[in-house]
This record gives C-alpha cells, sequence and structure tokens, in this order.
C-alpha cells in the first residue's frame, strides 16, 4: 500500500505542475474561457453540474460496457472458429482487418441509420470498433501453443475438444488480456462517437458524446472540459477493472502478472 | 521394401512376438534427405535402450516415430503387437524440456495425464497423482506452480506425470541435457529407482556417455548421414544400481569404450 503511494508520486507530481502552467497560461494570456477555461472553472462547472455529469457517465458506461462484453463474447467465438483451421484463418481474417481500418466516423451513421438512434446501436458501434483487438490478439493465443505441448496433448490421445479446452483456451487467456486492455479503452471511444451521430435524432438528454456535442454548441468550454475529464474518468475505470481481472486470473502463473506482484 | 499394412497383426506363428519389433525404418524428409536409412531393431520388455549419436543422427526423430508423433516413411513399427498410434495408451514421453502446464499445479499437472485418458474417476486420478508426486520427492510443492519450481523440480514433475499413466514404453527424448550435472546425476538414480518400481521398457536420447552407461541394458551408437545404428554395446551392470557404480573401473571402462564407439562415428563422418 505505501508503496502504491510511492508510486503516485511522480504522475502526482506532473498533475500539479500542469495544472498550475495551465492556470499560469490563462491569466497571462489573458485567454478568453470559451477557448480555454482555468482550471478553477472547470473544477465549479463540474462541482455545479455534477448531476449532468454522473447522468451522462451513467448512460455512456452501460452504452461502453454492453458494446465491451458483446464483443468479448463475439471476439472470442470468432477467434475459436479462426483456431479450427488455418483454411478458415486465412480465408476470413482480412476481413476482421477491414473492422480495423475503416474509420468509425464512417460506419457509425450507417450503424444508426440502419438500427434506429438509440442505445442499441450506440452499444453497436461500440462493439464494432472493439471487436478486433480482441480476435486477433485471442486467436494468437490460441494457434501459438508450443508444439511440445501440442505433442504432449497427441500422445494422450486427447481430443480436439479436450486439447482446445484444456491447452488452447487456457494458453490464450494472456492473449486474449491484451486485447481487452485495449478495447477497454476504445469502447468507450466507440460510445462517445456512436452518441455523436445519435444525438441529432435523440430526444432529450443523452449521454457523454450528446452532451459534448451540446457544450461545444453553446460554446459552454469549462463544461466540456468537465466531460472529457469525465469520460477519461470512464476510460481509466475499464482499463483497470480489465487490469485487475487479469491479475486475478493471472497472477498464479503468468509471467506479466507475476512482475506486476513483485513491483 | 514395402511397409505392411498398418493393422496387421505382428509376430508369424513360428516365433515368439517380440516386445518392440523395427523393421527396415526409414525416414526421409521431404526435401529427400535421409534421416533414419533401414533401422532394424528388437527390444524386450524391460530394457533401458539408449540412442546416442552425432547431431543429424536421428535419434530423437526415432523416438518421433516410436510415438507416432511423426510418420515413418517406410519400414514398419510394432510395439507390443501395436502400431505406434495404436500404442499411445501404452506409452509416455518426456520431452526435452519439461512442458508443463503452467496454469496447472504440480497436482494438476501430475493428473493431465490420466484426466485426458478418463478412465479413473477424480478421486482415483488424485490419489494416484499424490502418490507419484511423493515417489519424486514432490509433496512439500504438490500445490505450486512450474514458475514456482526449480529446472530439476519441474524435470521431476514431468516424470511422475508420464508415470501416473502406468507406461509399459517411456520414451525420453534427452530429458536431462538443460540441468546441472549435480541434478542430473541425482534424476539418473530417481530413473532408475522408478524403474524398479513399476517396469517399463524406455528408449532414452542422451548426448551424456556417462548417463547412457550408467542407466542402460544396451547402448545403440547411432552415426549421422544416413542415420544408421553404428554399434550395439549391451551394459551388463547388475541392477539395482547405486551411485558407487559411477567410480568403479569397470564403469570407466564401458564408458571409455562408448566414447571410443562414438569417436569412431563422429570422425568417419
Amino acid at each position: 500500500m505505501k508503496r502504491a503511494i510511492l508510486n503516485l508520486r511522480w504522475p502526482l507530481a506532473v498533475f500539479v505542475v500542469v495544472i498550475l502552467a495551465w492556470h499560469g497560461a490563462c491569466i497571462a494570456f489573458k485567454i478568453p474561457a470559451y477557448i480555454l477555461p482555468p482550471p478553477s472553472a472547470v473544477a465549479a462547472a463540474v462541482a455545479e453540474r455534477h448531476q449532468n455529469l454522473i447522468h451522462a457517465f451513467q448512460i455512456t458506461a452501460v452504452e461502453a460496457a454492453g458494446g465491451f462484453l458483446l464483443s468479448i463474447l463475439g471476439g472470442i467465438s470468432i477467434a475459436l472458429l479462426f483456431a479450427q483451421s488455418p483454411i478458415i484463418r486465412r480465408s476470413l481474417y482480412p476481413y476482421t482487418l477491414v473492422l480495423q481500418t475503416v474509420p468509425i466516423v464512417a460506419i457509425a451513421p450507417l450503424i444508426l441509420m440502419w438500427f434506429g438512434s438509440g442505445v442499441r446501436s450506440v452499444m453497436g458501434v461500440a462493439f464494432i470498433i472493439c471487436l478486433f483487438p480482441i480476435i486477433a490478439n485471442t486467436t494468437q493465443g490460441l494457434v501459438s501453443v508450443p508444439r511440445n505441448l501440442m505433442d504432449l496433448f497427441r500422445m494422450s490421445n486427447a481430443s480436439r475438444a479436450q486439447t482446445l479446452m484444456r491447452l488452447q483456451l487456457p494458453h490464450a487467456v494472456p492473449a486474449l488480456f491484451v486485447g481487452l486492455r485495449i478495447s477497454s479503452g476504445i469502447s468507450v471511444i466507440g460510445a462517445i462517437t456512436g452518441e455523436l451521430f445519435a444525438s441529432s435524432n435523440a430526444v432529450g438528454q443523452g449521454g457523454l458524446g450528446y452532451s459534448i456535442v451540446y457544450a461545444n454548441s453553446q460554446l459552454q468550454t469549462d463544461y466540456l472540459f468537465a466531460l472529457v475529464l469525465t469520460a477519461s474518468v470512464l476510460g481509466f475505470m475499464f482499463f483497470f477493472l480489465v487490469v485487475g481481472l487479469e491479475w486475478w486470473f493471472l497472477h498464479h502463473w503468468h509471467e506479466s502478472a507475476m512482475k506486476a506482484d513483485a513491483e | 521394401m514395402n511397409p505392411s499394412p498398418e493393422s496387421k497383426p505382428a509376430a508369424p506363428a513360428d516365433s515368439q512376438p517380440e516386445f518392440i519389433r523395427l523393421n527396415q525404418v526409414t525416414k526421409r524428409w521431404p526435401n529427400g534427405s535421409v534421416v533414419l536409412n533401414g533401422l532394424d531393431l528388437s527390444v524386450e520388455r524391460g530394457e533401458f535402450i539408449s540412442l546416442i549419436g552425432p547431431s543429424g543422427c536421428g535419434k530423437s526423430t526415432l523416438l518421433r516415430l516410436l510415438s507416432g508423433l511423426s510418420p515413418l516413411t517406410s519400414g514398419s513399427i510394432r510395439l507390443d503387437g501395436m502400431t505406434p498410434d495404436n500404442a499411445r495408451e501404452i506409452m509416455s514421453f518426456i520431452f526435452q524440456d519439461a512442458t508443463l502446464l503452467p496454469w496447472r499445479t504440480v497436482q494438476g499437472n501430475v493428473e493431465l495425464g490420466l484426466e485426458l485418458e478418463g478412465r479413473l474417476t477424480r478421486d482415483q486420478r488424485r490419489e494416484r497423482a499424490t502418490k507419484l508426486i511423493e515417489l519424486v520427492g514432490l509433496s512439500a510443492v504438490a500445490g505450486h506452480y512450474p514458475r514456482q519450481l526449480s529446472g530439476g523440480m519441474r524435470m521431476r514433475v514431468s516424470i511422475a506425470r508420464a508415470l501416473a499413466i502406468r507406461p509399459r514404453i517411456l520414451l525420453m527424448d534427452e530429458p536431462f541435457g538443460a540441468l546441472d550435472e549435480m541434478t542430473r546425476d541425482f534424476l539418473n538414480e530417481e530413473v532408475l529407482r522408478l524403474r524398479d518400481n513399476d517396469q517399463f521398457t524406455t528408449f532414452f536420447v542422451t548426448h551424456s556417455v556417462a548417463e547412457a552407461v550408467f542407466l542402460s541394458t544396451r547402448i545403440l551408437v547411432l552415426r549421422a548421414n544416413p542415420g544408421e545404428i553404428a554399434r550395439e554395446i549391451p551394459v551388463s551392470f547388475s541392477i539395482p544400481r547405486t551411485p558407487a557404480l559411477r567410480s568403479a573401473p569397470e564403469f570407466l571402462s564401458k564408458v571409455g569404450e562408448v566414447s571410443a564407439a562414438l569417436r569412431a562415428v563422429k570422425t568417419a563422418v
């Protein structure tokens, strides 16, 4: 615990320096608040509108979490399919690359147009953006089992299902978590991107993305900052949730968790 | 020579079937190079055969052929009358590294073979694994994960796992090559002790002449390009063998004999 606090010393110092520099710059250069509000104004906006922030946070959290969970289910299923044969892998993998390379802002309007501008569609956007890292990493983990271990299972006349469940899948868990770490952060990006497009038709106040568009159009830059801050808090929470789960699953046996252990 | 049909039972009526019979075993890589060239060998129950020779002589390949992990190019192998593929139930393979599942404890690793076989209940598996872990002296760390163990301990887990299915044939591919000499000697003694307990027929690939002499009932010296048996050297020291054997004059002269055979093979290439 003491060590954890000590580890926070330097990031905290950076935080203080940045806040002071920001505050100083706002005063020294007489920057108008609608372009760059001073930290105190942002803090005030957080305090004043915390109910709106919490509301937006909750909506976006549900959308991002939904998309993320779906992408875990979908990603693992697709990876399991890919692990079945090199032919399947080679014929379908290029299409999953499309998920990664097509800009999400280009697909998001389509999804909203097809599935309506509700929570479901926003989840869909988060789902698509999260899918690729999970597919790619899990597949890699499933097919990179050392040859000796595969031979060991062959020598035991292990069935395909046994090899998958007792060898390939556990072996892929560390790689799966690499994918989950990446996707945890971008699930929030996906949800917010979805909301940017949903907001135009949505009735009433939506999530963080919707509020960001609103704050921007009203030149409420301090509120905008507060929203961005809230969005990154959400991303952090997802990320650390995944890191925590990773530790829980892997600390007994895996190197990466071991090192975190030793620190 | 044509390979005999895979399913044909071995043993012509006029002779006692040998436990293990290799007939003109040949292995060629797809690029045409010959790894093993027409190997003939018969092995009796309970023999401990060491394979020694320069790299490229096909000694590890021979183990992979015996285990059915790699197919023959021509010739035939019969293990207790079965093809290698069918004989897996009576065989265990001990690899060069311990090949443990890092996410399983020692206990879990030793139970693996039994679990995949699916013939014993959970309690029976646990009981047998516990006995074997005790036999290799790891009871104190049965709940530990492989990363918490030394190289020698991991190897002992690997041995316990291999013996858990009570194999009649044990294939060992240079299992102690990566260990320091003291650990290696200790494990050699352990292998002999386990063998007294549970009679299995062993094929043992090694680079160490002393190890081969200490363990074997017969040493096959292989030559490379193409891989063939250059010499067979019987080792007739009484069983059980003790560490004291290592300093006995007849042991040292046997080591000398095998070393000379090995040198002859190496210089001939």
